[in-house]
C-alpha cells in the first residue's frame, strides 16, 4: 500500500496558500489531479503550507484529495519562496509522486522552477491541458511563441511537473462526505525565526487595483479610444454588466491605466465568460491574453482588423456611437 | 558590482512566419534580436552600473547568428557579451538551458547580481531565471516591477507575488527577473551603435565549459522534456457573425441575454 515503493503513480497538487487565502486555481488542479490519479491507479495527494493552513485540510479532501500534508506554522511569517521550496523538495523525495501540479500564477511560476531544478526534473509552463496517452506517457499541452503555437510536451523524468493556467479546469465542487487522511506537520517557531533569510518579504506595497484574471465579464479598450477620459464610458458599460475594465498594452504604455488591467502576453492572461473588445485591433500579443474567453464580442471601425476573425460577434462601427447606445439600452432594461 | 544579464536572442514575433501545415516556426523568416523583455533587464543592469560602478556581462545561449543581437546589447551598455553556441547545446529545454547557463556563470567566477526578463516571446516559460538561481543556490525574486534599493550586500525590489505587490529584500548574490514595467529602455546612441559594430562577441562552446559541465546534462540529451507535436494555434479564429452599426447594439444585447448576463 505504500506509495514510496514501486512505480510512482500518485498525483501531488500544491495548494497555493498565501496570507490566509487559498487561490481558486487549487480546486481546479484537484479536479484535474483526481482524473489523472484515477487513470494512473494512484492517490491524489495535496500539500498546503503556512500559518493557519490546517483550517483548509478538510476542504482539500472535500475537493478531491485522498490525502493532505499540512505544514502548519507556529507563527505567522511573510510569504517565503525558499521555505516552500524546501518543504516541497523534501516531501516529493519522501512520497515520490508521478505528477506534481502547480497553478501558473505569479507565485506558482516563481516557485515551481526552483523545485524542478532542485529535483533535476522537467517542468512545463502555463499548461492548458495535461493527459495520459495510450503509451502511458504524461503529455502536457501548452502555448508557445506568444500563443501562436500549441505544443504537446512529454516529460521523460520523474516526477512530471507542470504549472497549469488558471480557469482551464472546472473544480469538482465540495463533497463534505468525502473522507481522506490528513497528515499534520508543524513547523516550529524556532525554525521559522532562526532561519537565514536570503529572500525576505519586508511588507506589502500595494494590493492589485483589480484581479482581472478573476473577472467573468471584461470590457476592454484599445487604441481606438481617443482620450484617457473615454475609459469612463467603458467603465460605465462594465459596471452595468457587473464586469471590470481591461485594456490593451498601448494604453498602459501611454500611462492611461495600471498594468493590473492589461490584457495580453506581457500583461494578464484572462478567460472570462464575456470579453468585449472596444477599439482593439487584436495584435498577436493581445490575442494571446484573451483568445480563450468563452464569448468574444468586438467593436471595431476597421473591418480588416484581426480581432474580427477571433470574435463570436464582431460589430463593425464606431465605438463612440455603439458603446453609448449600448449603455442607454442597458439602462432602459434596468428601469 | 559585477552584474550578469541573461539575454535570449529570439525571432521578432511580429515578423516571424509560421509553417501552418507543420506547426513549426520558419526561423529563417526573421532575424534574431534581443527578446523584448530582456531589453528591460539590460536597462536595469546599466542603471545599477551607472550608480555603483562595475561591469555588466551578458550571457546568451543561441545559434551563431545571434551575434548581431548581442552587438545591440553592447550598444545598450553591456560591457562584455558572451554567446554559448555549440551543436551540443541544441535542443535544450529549460532544465538543460538553466544548467548550461549556470555552469557558464560558475566559470565566470564571482558576481553580485543576475538580471533577466520575466519570460521570452518564443518559449513563453519564464522558468530559466528561477532555475538558474536554484542551480547556483542563490535567492531570486520574479516579476520585479521596481528596483528600490541596492547596497553592497542586498537588493530591495517590488515583486508581484500574485495577490499583491510586495517589498522583497534579497541577499546578494541574487537573481531578479523583471517585467516591462521596471523601466523604459533607452534607445542606443549612434556612437554606441558604431562602437558595438566593432565589439568582440566571445563565443564559448562546450569545450570551453568542460571543467564545469557534465555533457550528459546539456542539449537534448540533458533535457527532461520532449516536444511530441506542435500546431499553429491562431489559424482558424472563430469567424462568428459580423454586423454593422446599430444592428450591432441589438446583437450584443441578444448575446448578453443568451449568456444570462442581463
Amino acid at each position: 500500500m505504500s506509495h514510496s515503493e514501486g512505480t510512482p503513480k500518485d498525483v501531488l497538487v500544491y495548494a497555493e496558500y498565501i496570507e490566509g487565502k487559498v487561490h481558486p486555481v487549487t480546486y481546479e488542479l484537484l479536479s484535474k489531479g483526481r482524473e489523472l490519479a484515477n487513470k494512473l491507479g494512484g492517490s491524489l495527494i495535496s500539500v498546503i503550507i503556512g500559518y493557519g493552513s490546517s483550517k483548509y485540510s478538510e476542504d482539500l479532501i472535500w475537493s478531491g484529495a485522498d490525502k493532505v500534508f499540512t505544514y502548519e506554522f507556529d507563527e505567522d511569517v511573510k510569504p517565503d519562496v525558499l521555505l516552500h521550496k524546501d518543504v516541497l523538495v523534501n516531501l516529493i523525495n519522501e512520497i515520490k509522486p508521478k505528477i506534481v501540479l502547480f497553478g501558473a500564477t505569479p507565485w506558482g511560476r516563481a516557485l515551481a522552477p526552483r523545485v524542478a531544478a532542485a529535483l533535476k526534473t522537467g517542468l512545463t509552463a502555463d499548461c492548458l491541458d495535461i493527459y495520459i496517452d495510450d503509451n502511458g506517457d504524461v503529455i502536457q499541452v501548452r502555448p508557445a511563441f506568444t500563443g501562436n503555437i500549441i505544443a504537446h510536451i512529454k516529460t521523460i523524468t520523474t516526477p512530471v511537473m507542470a504549472t497549469i493556467r488558471y480557469k482551464v479546469f472546472k473544480p469538482l465542487g465540495k463533497d463534505k462526505s468525502r473522507k481522506g487522511q490528513v497528515i499534520l506537520r508543524k513547523i516550529s517557531k524556532d525554525h521559522l525565526v532562526s532561519r537565514e533569510r536570503p529572500f525576505e518579504v519586508l511588507g506589502k506595497v500595494k494590493e492589485k487595483e483589480v484581479n482581472i484574471a478573476d473577472a467573468e465579464i471584461i470590457v476592454a479598450g484599445g487604441r481606438g479610444l481617443k482620450r484617457k477620459e473615454d475609459l469612463k464610458m467603458l467603465e460605465e458599460l462594465a459596471n452595468l454588466l457587473g464586469g471590470v475594465v481591461g485594456v490593451s498594452r498601448p494604453l498602459v504604455d501611454s500611462g492611461w491605466c495600471s498594468k493590473d488591467r492589461q490584457v495580453g502576453f506581457s500583461g494578464n492572461i484572462v478567460k472570462p465568460k464575456i470579453y468585449i473588445a472596444c477599439g482593439i485591433s487584436g495584435s498577436p500579443q493581445h490575442l494571446a491574453g484573451m483568445k480563450d474567453s468563452k464569448v468574444i464580442i468586438s467593436i471595431n471601425i476597421d473591418p480588416s482588423a484581426p480581432i474580427i476573425r477571433y470574435s463570436d460577434l464582431a460589430v463593425v462601427g464606431d465605438l463612440y456611437e455603439i458603446v453609448p447606445k449600448l449603455i442607454e439600452e442597458l439602462k432602459k432594461l434596468r428601469r | 558590482m559585477r552584474i550578469i544579464v541573461l539575454i535570449k536572442p529570439t525571432p521578432n514575433i511580429e515578423k516571424v512566419r509560421f509553417d501552418i501545415e507543420r506547426g513549426v516556426v520558419d526561423r529563417s523568416s526573421a532575424e534574431l534580436e534581443i527578446n523584448p523583455f530582456d531589453l528591460h533587464a539590460i536597462e536595469a543592469a546599466v542603471r545599477i552600473k551607472e550608480r555603483f560602478g562595475g561591469t555588466v556581462i551578458s550571457l546568451s545561449m543561441a545559434p551563431p547568428n545571434a551575434v548581431n543581437a548581442l552587438r545591440d546589447a553592447i550598444a545598450r551598455g553591456v560591457d562584455r557579451a558572451i554567446l554559448l553556441s555549440d551543436k551540443r547545446f541544441a535542443g535544450a529545454d529549460t532544465l538543460a538551458t538553466s544548467y548550461t547557463l549556470a555552469s557558464a556563470i560558475r566559470k565566470l567566477g564571482s558576481f553580485d547580481l543576475i538580471i533577466c526578463g520575466e519570460k521570452s516571446v518564443d518559449g513563453d516559460t519564464g522558468q530559466v531565471g528561477p532555475e538558474v538561481a536554484e542551480l547556483l543556490g542563490i535567492p531570486h525574486a520574479s516579476y520585479v516591477v521596481e528596483v528600490k534599493e541596492v547596497s553592497k550586500n542586498s537588493i530591495t525590489v517590488v515583486s508581484d507575488l500574485g495577490n499583491a505587490y510586495y517589498l522583497v529584500r534579497l541577499k546578494l548574490p541574487a537573481l531578479i527577473s523583471v517585467t516591462k514595467e521596471v523601466n523604459v529602455p533607452r534607445k542606443p546612441k549612434l556612437k554606441d551603435v558604431l562602437r558595438a559594430r566593432k565589439a568582440k562577441i566571445e563565443v564559448w562552446d562546450a569545450d570551453t565549459l568542460k571543467d564545469v559541465i557534465d555533457v550528459n546534462r546539456i542539449g537534448l540529451k540533458g533535457s527532461a522534456t520532449r516536444v511530441v507535436k506542435a500546431y499553429y494555434a491562431l489559424e482558424k479564429g472563430r469567424r462568428g457573425i459580423i454586423v454593422k452599426g446599430d444592428e450591432g447594439v441589438q446583437k450584443i444585447l441578444e448575446v448578453l441575454k443568451s449568456e444570462g448576463v442581463i
